[in-house]
């Protein structure tokens, strides 16, 4: 399968990105590590005239610590996340991406701007209250992960702008869980969950649970995070509130997994879920 | 047709120029215009792995890299593998352990290997078996190549 003709430009920063992006008009895309772009206009389900490439752009590579918080840069691989330990399960989410080939060349920002609710990436984004910092020929604008994901495979990004950074607080003391179920390996979670919890005094202090594949966007269970935070963190707790996991979610059913199964999927990931972040919040 | 772009790689340490289309694929400029037919074309999904090559250093399907993305970088195939001394070690391996049957995602597995040693040089079974998830093969039912990438693996940690 070969895609359809385009017009590539090699972008050598990121200003001269945005410059061929507005010359290029409404069918002009940004490329970056390809791996969710490319398949598509393999399939020609994506047709774009002109082609910015921004895999050149070293400056957008890298995790930093910085004002307690984490700026990842928007180039910066899969593979690089999943060997960055102390991202913890945002490391943990990154390594579980496909497989090793495609966590090589796909990109944290290319993948959130992709905006694929069945992605591992935007449901964590959106359990840890993060952000990304978008730049256009008007200038720089933060949008939280909330506003970030509107509908399936639809986010807020003007189609003038580029991630330049994503970024996340650091929440230390919180433990993790990541949970995600597949048919096989390689596959798209049919349903995921991650899951962030800080403890004190043997309860619940905070906790935070982002559901993927369960609805057009990534979501919070925030029925489950509600029946959880303040009260006591024991395995009882955990299991009564996981079952309010799938509380007010529609998932779309496909050939894996009815709604119905999806719930349950979440229910059951979501106890794991949290027994993994309660434990590592002790 | 698009303008061509041209690309400046390093193939298998040699260094080759083209003009090529925006859109050409990366495994079809080595094996088509560049005659590196080891590297196969398996489901051309990124799925499989059949046309796995290094790039960089780094295991990558070339059925998802276009030639173009490749400009100014090193890439490695299959052909690139095997030294003055014969065999690369994974190569050794695979036949001593019989991993492959009709051989054709072979290449694809070899390279996704050799990524994983270099991440990982003392693997377990579990961590080969993971680090091999996106390679399918349809004749072994991937015991026999576990095996080989653990054999490899020993005796490039002896070694």
């Amino acid at each position: 399968m070969i895609p359809a003709e385009f017009d590539y430009v090699r972008a050598d920063s990121v200003d001269g990105a945005l410059g061929a992006l507005a010359e290029g008009g409404e069918d002009a895309k940004l490329l970056a590590g390809g791996h969710s772009l490319l398949p598509l206009m393999k399939l020609r389900l994506a047709v774009p005239t002109v082609l910015v490439d921004i895999g050149g752009l070293d400056e957008l590579r890298g995790v930093e610590r910085e004002n307690g918080g984490w700026r990842v840069g928007a180039l910066t691989t899969h593979a690089t996340l999943q060997d960055t330990d102390e991202l913890g399960v945002v490391a943990r989410a990154a390594s579980l991406i496909a497989d090793q080939q495609v966590r090589n060349r796909g990109t944290i920002g290319g993948s959130l701007a992709h905006g694929d609710p069945a992605s591992d990436l935007p449901g964590v984004l959106l359990a840890f209250d993060g952000s990304v910092t978008a730049r256009s020929g008007g200038g720089e604008r933060e949008i939280a992960a909330a506003d970030l994901f509107q509908d399936y495979l639809t986010t807020s990004l003007g189609a003038d702008e580029v991630i330049t950074t994503v970024n996340m607080p650091a929440l230390e003391g919180y433990g993790w869980g990541y949970e995600k179920f597949t048919r096989r390996a390689e596959d798209w979670a049919m349903v995921g969950v991650v899951a962030l919890v800080k403890a004190s005094g043997g309860g619940c202090e905070d906790v935070r649970i982002g559901l993927t594949h369960m609805g057009p966007t990534p979501l919070r269970a925030t029925a489950a995070e509600d029946a959880l935070r303040g009260g006591p963190l024991d395995a009882e707790r955990i299991a009564a509130a996981a079952e309010h996991a799938a509380d007010g979610t529609e998932p779309p059913g496909d050939a894996n997994a009815t709604p119905d199964y999806k719930r349950h999927l979440a229910r059951v990931l979501t106890r794991r879920a949290l027994e993994s972040a309660a434990a590592g919040a002790a | 047709m698009s303008s061509a772009v041209s690309v400046h790689v390093s193939v298998n340490g040699e260094a080759r120029e083209a003009e090529v289309d925006p859109r050409l694929l990366l495994v079809h400029w080595l094996r088509d215009e560049l005659g590196l037919t080891g590297t196969h074309v398996g489901c051309d999904t990124t799925n499989c792995g059949a046309c796995t090559v290094h790039l960089n250093g780094e295991s990558v399907k070339s059925c998802t890299v276009l030639a173009v993305q490749a400009d100014g970088a090193e890439v490695t195939t299959i052909e690139g593998m095997s030294g003055p001394d014969g065999l690369h070690p994974l190569q050794a391996a695979f036949r001593e352990k019989h991993g492959l049957q009709c051989g054709f995602c072979t290449p694809g597995m070899i390279m996704a290997a050799a990524d994983l040693l270099n991440r990982n040089p003392d693997p377990t079974e579990e961590e080969v078996r993971h680090g091999l998830e996106g390679n399918l093969c349809r004749c072994t039912g991937y015991h026999n190549i576990v095996q080989a990438v653990l054999t490899a693996a020993e005796s490039e940690v002896r070694a």
